[in-house]
């Protein structure tokens, strides 16, 4: 957990028309950390999320990722850093046209590096690894449940080994049981192959369970980004009706983290 | 992913030494993550295969740097798939061997060869329109029961999708097919011009454009143009409404799909599609007259006085009897096809390109046979 930051947003402004969405946030996260973005509806997480993946151009200040100056570095060394980071889409954002397996290879096979056999076994590894049944991979993603989409979509955005993986609401149309281990799974892959983490979430269950940071989105900046009781403890309408609500509570009193206090 | 901070992260390599009692030692050392191997997995993988030949070595995997599961598992099938017998490895990295261990990729028998792969071929092939015709009739004969629902009930009546379908189908084609038509009719009438001149049968012409557009070229032309246009448009627009479960949210509210979106449809391009086939053929001739004036010399009057003569009335009727099956069977190809729309991308795409192609054959094969049916009908 030490080092240069793996994502290092500066003085980020992003406009639309009259509407300023992000007024000059700063955001980073360290190597190896699991950081949790929230906030309310319509205060810019997936807009972030997107900019810091390279969809979307900020209005003013610099986003690096690895050291590396997104928006101004050349395409040659954008392309390789996309190769070092995996993400899961809010809705899996599965090939419809092709088959689990190939959902999974595809990545593999773009590199032209490796042979079909030795696609074949890392895929069966990965689909192993996020729970799959290896009878599912001919299966089209149409045909698979929510959680069954999430897992797929797990596997694939692992599958180039990432240090840094992108999470947008991973648990978003989950029931409860699944997203909770869907939740374990990440954890115990983070464990287990230590990448670095960016998670957008509502779920305050999701949070609390994984997160080494929290990272509050509100009056268009990062209000408070810490640990759980440092969030906890800061002073905002925001965090006063997302923590201490009863909803709120009811998480939070299963955090380990509060419990040591 | 395993990071050693301390030394720098060296190439990926293999090393064999020999050991005291005649065995090997093989060493493995620097990173063997993917974006090292990315590169190197072929050579380097002949490389284990050569340092692998001595069945009893020693594998010492201690000096590798960076390890991940495309490393692990490259040395694990050089393995063949099972750990050997004398292996030291770093304990943060035995975890990717565990995962390579518990795959233990089963692999699916591929399936068997078909014998007769034409035979077969041709069977589905009979099987798939055989399937298509059928459903088509169901279609149909829904529709049927539909239209006969709307006459003993106005009140359900779809108006406003029949007057929006109107308006797209026909109204919004209007300039498009007049484009068309008009050209036409001015390269038809250009090169019969050419030919006509040479036996001095210039006033011929007239049959040929009339004839030849109000029978033939107008309504065909015409309905290849909104079998391309609206054809792909109600398979998509209703496929897509496939993929986002629209049609099942209309069941589930007991709106019949048929009766909704279907029926005025086809209806729309029923009364549609004769209507554009009138204005086809009538800028068509427009166009052939602008023509003949400029090759033969022959003036407008000339033209559309001679006209009523050349072409028997019952042509025109013909034209848009025809416009009014063609339109029904493009109707009927398109709402089918997209029907039967799966909730993936392929198929949409698959499903559309079908249904495009369909449609157009069977406005050509309908009218030829209409052609051999009418062959007596309307000369002069």
């Amino acid at each position: 957990m030490s080092g240069a930051p793996v994502v290092d947003v500066k003085g980020l402004w992003t406009v639309y028309g009259d509407l300023v969405v992000h007024r000059d946030l700063d955001f980073s996260v360290m190597p190896g950390e699991v950081v949790s973005l929230v906030g309310g509806s319509g205060s810019g997480k997936t807009t972030l999320l997107r900019q810091i993946l390279g969809l979307e151009r900020p209005h003013r200040g610099s986003i690096r990722v690895f050291g590396v100056p997104l928006h101004t570095c050349d395409p040659g060394l954008f392309k390789k850093i996309r190769k070092r980071w995996g993400v899961l889409f809010q809705h899996g954002a599965l090939y419809s046209a092709l088959s689990v397996f190939d959902n999974i290879a595809l990545p593999l096979r773009e590199l032209h590096a490796f042979d079909a056999d030795f696609i074949r076994d890392i895929v069966m590894v990965k689909l192993d690894a996020v729970g799959m049944d290896k009878r599912h991979a001919s299966t089209m993603p149409a045909d698979l449940s929510g959680g069954m989409i999430k897992r797929v979509a797990l596997a694939r955005a692992l599958v180039l080994e990432p240090e840094l993986v992108f999470l947008d609401e991973p648990t978003a149309g989950l029931d409860p049981d699944r997203s909770e281990a869907f939740v374990k799974l990440v954890r115990d892959l983070h464990i287990k192959l230590n990448f670095t983490v960016v998670m957008a979430t509502h779920d305050l269950d999701t949070m609390v369970s994984v997160s080494d940071r929290i990272a509050v989105l509100a009056d268009q900046k990062v209000v408070v980004c810490g640990r759980l009781d440092e969030v906890v403890r800061y002073d905002h309408p925001f965090i006063r009706d997302f923590f201490l609500g009863e909803r709120g509570r009811r998480a939070l009193s299963a955090a380990p983290a509060l419990q040591t206090n | 992913m395993q990071q050693t901070a301390s030394k720098p992260v060296r190439d990926p390599d293999v090393q064999v030494t020999a050991a005291g009692d005649g065995a090997h030692v093989i060493h493995l050392s620097g990173a063997w993550d993917i974006r090292a191997l990315e590169s190197r997995g072929r050579t380097l993988q002949s490389a284990l295969r050569d340092a692998a030949r001595s069945t009893d070595a020693d594998w010492d995997l201690t000096q590798i740097q960076r390890f991940d599961h495309i490393g692990a598992m490259l040395v694990w099938r050089t393995w063949g798939r099972c750990r050997p017998s004398r292996l030291q490895l770093k304990r943060e990295h035995e975890i990717f061997f565990g995962a390579c261990e518990s795959a233990a990729a089963v692999a699916s028998s591929p399936a068997a060869p078909d014998r007769f792969p034409l035979l077969l071929a041709l069977g589905r092939g009979v099987w798939a329109v055989t399937g298509h015709v059928l459903e088509m009739l169901q279609l149909f004969g829904q529709l049927l029961i539909d239209a006969a629902t709307v006459v003993r009930q106005p009140l359900l009546r779809p108006w406003r999708e029949f007057s929006a379908a109107i308006y797209k189908i026909g109204a919004q084609a209007l300039g498009i097919t007049a484009l068309v038509g008009f050209l036409i009719g001015v390269v038809l009438s250009y090169l019969s011009a050419e030919q006509l001149r040479l036996v001095g049968a210039d006033v011929f012409i007239v049959n040929i454009l009339g004839i030849g557009i109000v029978r033939e070229l107008g309504p065909v032309v015409c309905s290849i143009l909104v079998a391309g246009r609206s054809g792909s448009a109600i398979t998509a627009q209703l496929g897509v409404m496939r993929v986002t479960e629209e049609l099942d949210a209309l069941s589930v509210m007991g709106i019949s799909n048929t009766l909704r979106l279907i029926l005025p449809k086809m209806a729309a391009i029923a009364v549609a599609l004769p209507l554009l086939v009138l204005w086809t053929s009538g800028v068509a001739l427009v166009g052939g007259a602008v023509s003949a004036k400029a090759e033969l010399g022959m003036s407008f009057f000339q033209f559309f006085s001679a006209l009523p003569a050349a072409v028997p009335e019952v042509n025109l009727w013909l034209g848009v009897g025809k416009a009014v099956v063609f339109g029904v069977l493009i109707a009927l190809i398109a709402c089918h096809f997209g029907l039967r729309i799966q909730p993936n991308t392929e198929s949409l795409a698959a499903g559309t390109t079908r249904s495009v192609v369909t449609s157009i054959t069977a406005v050509i094969v309908a009218d030829a046979i209409i052609a051999v049916i009418f062959s007596d009908v309307g000369w002069s």
